[in-house]
């Protein structure tokens, strides 16, 4: 998914000229017909119309019986309000968005100047750049149901690498069982998430940094500027529009978390409601109790959620980048 | 030694990131008593046949070859279908041209889980569920914003001039299309077939809602399954073979390319 991208010229491009003009010109109408044809048809079917659906689906009673969809207004989200289960859902998305993107682009952007002005001058890069970079980037690649397979191992209470870890190194006390208590269990997916998250936008604020010019930096320091204050001043302003570019990516895994919450946690969802999402409280009212139109609601109410969030998050950048 | 803290730092956060993964490569070949016993030592000797056994009595290998088919053939049909309609886009003056684009790229931002209820309904009646002709014409569907996105960005950077010639010479569109404007591109689309690769490989919800039929489980579906269900929480060791065969191919593939990969993992964000 790409949010962010300078506006394409227009008019860069005209149409291939043609020597005898309108029976080439008849002929290239019938070459865009066909090339996008395909592409549209599919479209229209698996994208377009699902997501128009559900639209018209979030006002009725349906519970997957052809031809038995009543339209009910918005009694469904009237009833979502007040279901306990789905506030909760909310809360933990709010507070993955509030704490999880603000944390991974913390670490990310710390190892990054790291690597690319941890040199021994204070501008150029560290000893073994590449090496870090090739290691904290790999858990990118792996797939998000086998970092959740792999974590659920790691947490484990009794032969988990964490508690192992733990008391290996006499620190008995702190072993907990780190799914199954409700003031940890979010804490733990949320870990996960920064984990696996890190280093792809490490490598992101690294290639930014490594397209600063050097002399800026050079200048910093002959005017006795320190590391910090050249992050503060110099690298983290040039550097805005890719925080900002992060923060909407992380935001909307923030906002979805199903993978990791489902196979990871306890219920899934628990403890008591502890780690349930909204994806995870969609899934189950639509594919385990047949409540199509209540989940659809959950759907729009989701939508409507990430809606608000890229708009805020876009906020006062709207003359350097568009939408897509 | 002035620059001792800075390493610590780098070398903590290259522990959290290995760590995990070389305890779950190394638990893979312990027998079942040494992973509940002693979880962090190396193994007294590597027991293969957990891998046997994860591979075929817990169905690794079927769900692997699975995974190798609908990935295969989605990424073939994205990089095909958006691959033409972005040059379309990108290169030829229609009325609409903006509007089907912007139909195209504004999908992106809708969370899939909208869609999800009024899909299922959809590949069911098409008598699609649970069939692999399904899952590819899904996933390939779900991929082609972006490759039509991310490749009308850069058909646009291409010359015009070799294609112009190609018209004059007689070529016909298609043929400028597959035989001058493609081969043109192709570091454009060896980036984005990469990120959709990596993307689709790692699809979950999908699946799970699409493919109920356990033979016909995707490699992440399968493994996930297998980790929750109860009978299968006794035989730790297959489970640790089982995450291994799913991460090993990424992570030699990746030693291999990974300036390539990492181009094409991140082609989503520097454009």
């Amino acid at each position: 998914m790409s949010v962010l991208t300078r506006p394409v010229e227009r008019a860069a491009a005209p149409a291939p000229p043609a020597p005898s003009k309108r029976r080439k010109r008849n002929r290239g109408y019938g070459f865009v017909i066909g090339a996008l044809a395909p592409a549209l048809v599919l479209h229209v079917i698996f994208v377009v119309s699902p997501y128009a659906q559900a639209f018209y689906l979030s006002l009725t009673d349906w519970n997957g019986v052809a031809g038995k969809a009543n339209f009910v207004g918005f009694d469904n989200f009237e009833r979502l309000a007040g279901d306990s289960l789905f506030l909760d859902a909310i809360k933990n998305n709010l507070l993955l968005l509030l704490l999880m993107p603000a944390a991974t682009i913390a670490i990310g952007l710390f190892l990054a100047t790291m690597i690319q002005r941890g040199g021994s001058d204070g501008r150029s890069g560290v000893r073994g750049a590449r090496f870090y970079e090739i290691v904290f980037f790999f858990p990118q690649l792996l797939s998000v149901a086998i970092v959740a397979v792999l974590w659920g191992f790691a947490y484990n209470p009794n032969n988990g690498l964490i508690n192992g870890v733990l008391r290996a190194i006499g620190l008995d006390g702190l072993a907990r069982s780190w799914l199954a208590e409700p003031s940890l269990a979010l804490f733990a997916v949320m870990a996960v998430m920064v984990w696996s998250g890190v280093g792809f936008y490490m490598v992101l604020f690294s290639a930014a940094i490594d397209g600063i010019p050097r002399e800026i930096y050079e200048a910093a320091l002959i005017d006795g500027a320190s590391g910090w204050t050249t992050f503060w001043r110099i690298t983290l302003p040039l550097l805005r529009d890719n925080v900002q570019v992060a923060f909407v990516y992380l935001g909307m895994v923030a906002l979805d978390a199903f993978a990791l919450v489902q196979i990871m946690t306890v219920g899934p969802g628990g403890p008591d409601g502890a780690t349930e999402v909204m994806g995870l409280s969609l899934y189950r009212t639509a594919f385990e109790y047949g409540k199509f139109g209540y989940a659809s609601a959950m759907g729009v109410a989701l939508f409507f959620g990430t809606l608000v969030f890229a708009l805020v998050a876009l906020r006062g950048n709207k003359n350097r980048t568009e939408l897509a | 030694m002035k620059r001792f803290p800075l390493h610590l730092a780098l070398g903590f956060w290259a522990m959290v990131t290995a760590f995990p993964l070389l305890w779950a490569v190394t638990s893979s070949f312990k027998s079942d008593t040494e992973i509940l016993t002693s979880p962090w030592t190396v193994p007294e000797k590597p027991r293969w046949d957990n891998f046997g056994r994860a591979w075929n009595e817990a169905s690794i290998g079927q769900y692997f070859l699975n995974s190798v088919i609908v990935v295969g053939g989605a990424l073939f049909l994205t990089m095909l279908v958006g691959g033409i309609a972005a040059y379309t886009l990108a290169r030829y003056r229609f009325p609409g041209n903006r509007f089907i684009y912007y139909l195209f790229v504004t999908s992106q931002f809708f969370p899939t889980f909208l869609a999800l209820v009024p899909l299922f309904f959809t590949v069911e009646q098409m008598g699609l569920l649970g069939t692999k002709l399904g899952l590819i014409l899904v996933y390939a569907t779900f991929a082609t914003p972006f490759t039509i996105f991310f490749l009308h960005a850069f058909f646009r950077t291409l010359p015009s001039a070799i294609a112009e010639a190609a018209f004059i010479d007689g070529c016909t569109h298609w043929g400028v299309f597959f035989r001058v404007m493609l081969p043109m591109a192709r570091p454009g689309l060896v980036s984005v077939a990469i990120f959709n690769f990596l993307g689709l490989w790692n699809q979950y919800l999908l699946p799970l809602v699409l493919n109920p039929d356990p033979e016909n489980y995707v490699l992440a579906q399968g493994l996930a399954a297998l980790s929750t269900s109860q009978g299968y929480q006794s035989d730790w060791s297959g489970l640790f073979a089982g995450l291994t065969i799913a991460m090993l191919p990424v992570l030699l593939a990746y030693v291999c390319f990974q300036r390539y990969i990492q181009a094409g993992a991140t082609a989503g964000a520097v454009k």
